[in-house]
């Protein structure tokens, strides 16, 4: 049996010590230990991009990582992207725009749009689309989720939303 | 999916990885990005006893100026590769190829030298490497090694690399002011290189003077396309002159059939995406 191994990690800017397996992986440490289901499983292989957070400030996919391998560093899940009862302006976006069908891609396409956004602050269309490559919406809802993007990097996004704002049939038309 | 049990290290030095492979037995994976190394655990394709993490040995992250060289640490990412200013200037191919590789989370974490042990036929990091003549510098329990690139990949998922060594750096001649292009052909987004061809080229009064090609996925190791540079030097700057070049892209070449095309295709292929390529490259 491999031994277990102590790991400290700041998620969502608490910091957490916990003993973990090697083999643990970190969409799990952040779901079964810290209670974090915000972050999702979707495909497990890689591909759909459902479990994206940010590692020190970069999107990864955290079910092809370790959780030793976030010992000491900084990890942000989609719950930790609202600041103060207030939705930031890409989760307002995607309700704007309502950039999403079923949900499920949704809080890993959030933070890779995030990501995206910091690397590139002004990104045309097909640097969105480019950018989004590695996430999967199997509504293929891709339309909407790119005018999000394009909202939250134009500004163009209304500050009224909180987080506990029920969805609003008014906004939901798309931006003008 | 959950991977096998293992016992995990992660020594902060080269010379403390070394000692731990020592020390490992024979049932041993380095992990270095893991883009590759976790999905086949999770699959339980490869079940390793141990797991060496190269992730804390800062000594073996970044780009610096080595006089007519890049020195390139193993554990750079492919998003670095992809930005890095110095990598632009003297070696635009490696950038434009490492933009391709998957997706951006996976650029985030996938390092250059992890794809380049991995090997993988269809990877995109090799072709390109081996067109530039890099030097891989290992190390390992005697010391340091060097190899060259055209014996460095030698096999499906096989290179020059031993059981106790450590590839730590690679050496990449400067290609300053050589125009480049990575043309890779996939049918969706995310995908592996069904094809794909790595070009440089410099280009003197009007005429290609040097050209560099490698092939992605047409053989179990990458291949430099050598009748293609022979076509191509001297040859004057037309896209006559480089589709006739091309035409020889996949002679000594032994591409696989899969579901994604087969060898003909494949050979089809190569021919179209080199001229492609060094069309780009040449910037007609």
């Amino acid at each position: 049996m491999a031994s277990s191994k102590t790991i400290t990690v700041e998620v969502d800017d608490v910091s957490y010590t916990d003993d973990v397996e090697p083999r643990l992986l970190l969409v799990q440490y952040l779901r079964e230990r810290l209670g974090k289901t915000g972050t999702l499983i979707g495909c497990d292989t890689t591909n759909c991009g459902a479990c994206t957070v940010h590692l020190d400030g970069v999107s990864v996919k955290s079910c092809t990582m370790f959780a030793v391998q976030a010992d000491g560093h900084n990890v942000t899940t989609i719950e930790g992207l609202a600041r103060d009862g207030k939705l930031a302006p890409l989760q307002q976006a995607f309700h704007q725009c309502h950039a999403l069908q079923c949900g499920f891609c949704t809080p890993g396409m959030i933070m890779q749009s995030a990501s995206l956004l910091t690397e590139n602050p002004h990104p045309t269309e097909q640097e969105i689309r480019d950018g989004l490559e590695g996430n999967l919406c199997r509504c293929t809802g891709y339309q909407n989720i790119v005018a999000a993007v394009q909202a939250a990097a134009d500004g163009t996004v209304s500050s009224d939303s909180t987080v506990s704002a029920d969805s609003d049939e008014s906004e939901t038309a798309g931006v003008a | 999916m959950i991977p096998s049990a293992f016992d995990y290290a992660a020594p902060a030095t080269v010379a403390e990885a070394l000692g731990v492979l020592a020390d490992a037995g024979d049932d041993v994976k380095l992990l270095a990005g893991g883009q590759s190394l976790i999905p086949v655990m999770k699959l339980r394709l490869a079940d390793p006893a141990m797991v060496v993490d190269l992730g804390r040995i800062g000594e073996l992250s970044g780009v610096r100026d080595d006089g007519d060289a890049l020195l390139i640490g193993a554990m750079t990412t492919h998003h670095q590769i992809a930005t890095d200013p110095l990598i632009a200037e003297h070696l635009p191919l490696l950038a434009k190829a490492a933009a391709t590789v998957a997706d951006p989370q996976v650029r985030h974490r996938g390092t250059f030298g992890g794809a380049l042990v991995h090997a993988d036929p269809a990877g995109d990091m090799p072709a390109p490497v081996l067109a530039t003549d890099a030097t891989f510098i290992l190390a390992g329990p005697n010391g340091e090694r060097r190899v060259a690139a055209a014996d460095f990949f030698q096999g499906y998922f096989t290179t020059a690399v031993d059981d106790g060594e450590i590839l730590t750096h690679i050496r990449v001649p400067k290609y300053t002011g050589w125009g480049a292009h990575y043309e890779k052909f996939t049918r969706v987004a995310q995908q592996w290189s069904i094809v794909a061809v790595a070009a440089m080229v410099r280009v003197e009064g009007g005429t290609i003077a040097e050209a560099r090609i490698g092939l992605t996925n047409m053989a179990s190791t990458p291949l430099r396309a050598t009748a293609v540079e022979q076509a191509l030097v001297g040859a004057p700057l037309t896209r006559e002159a480089i589709a006739t070049a091309s035409a020889h892209a996949a002679e000594g070449t032994d591409p696989a059939s899969d579901l994604n095309g087969d060898a003909a295709y494949r050979r089809h292929l190569a021919e179209v995406l080199t001229k492609r390529a060094v069309i780009a490259a040449a910037g007609l």
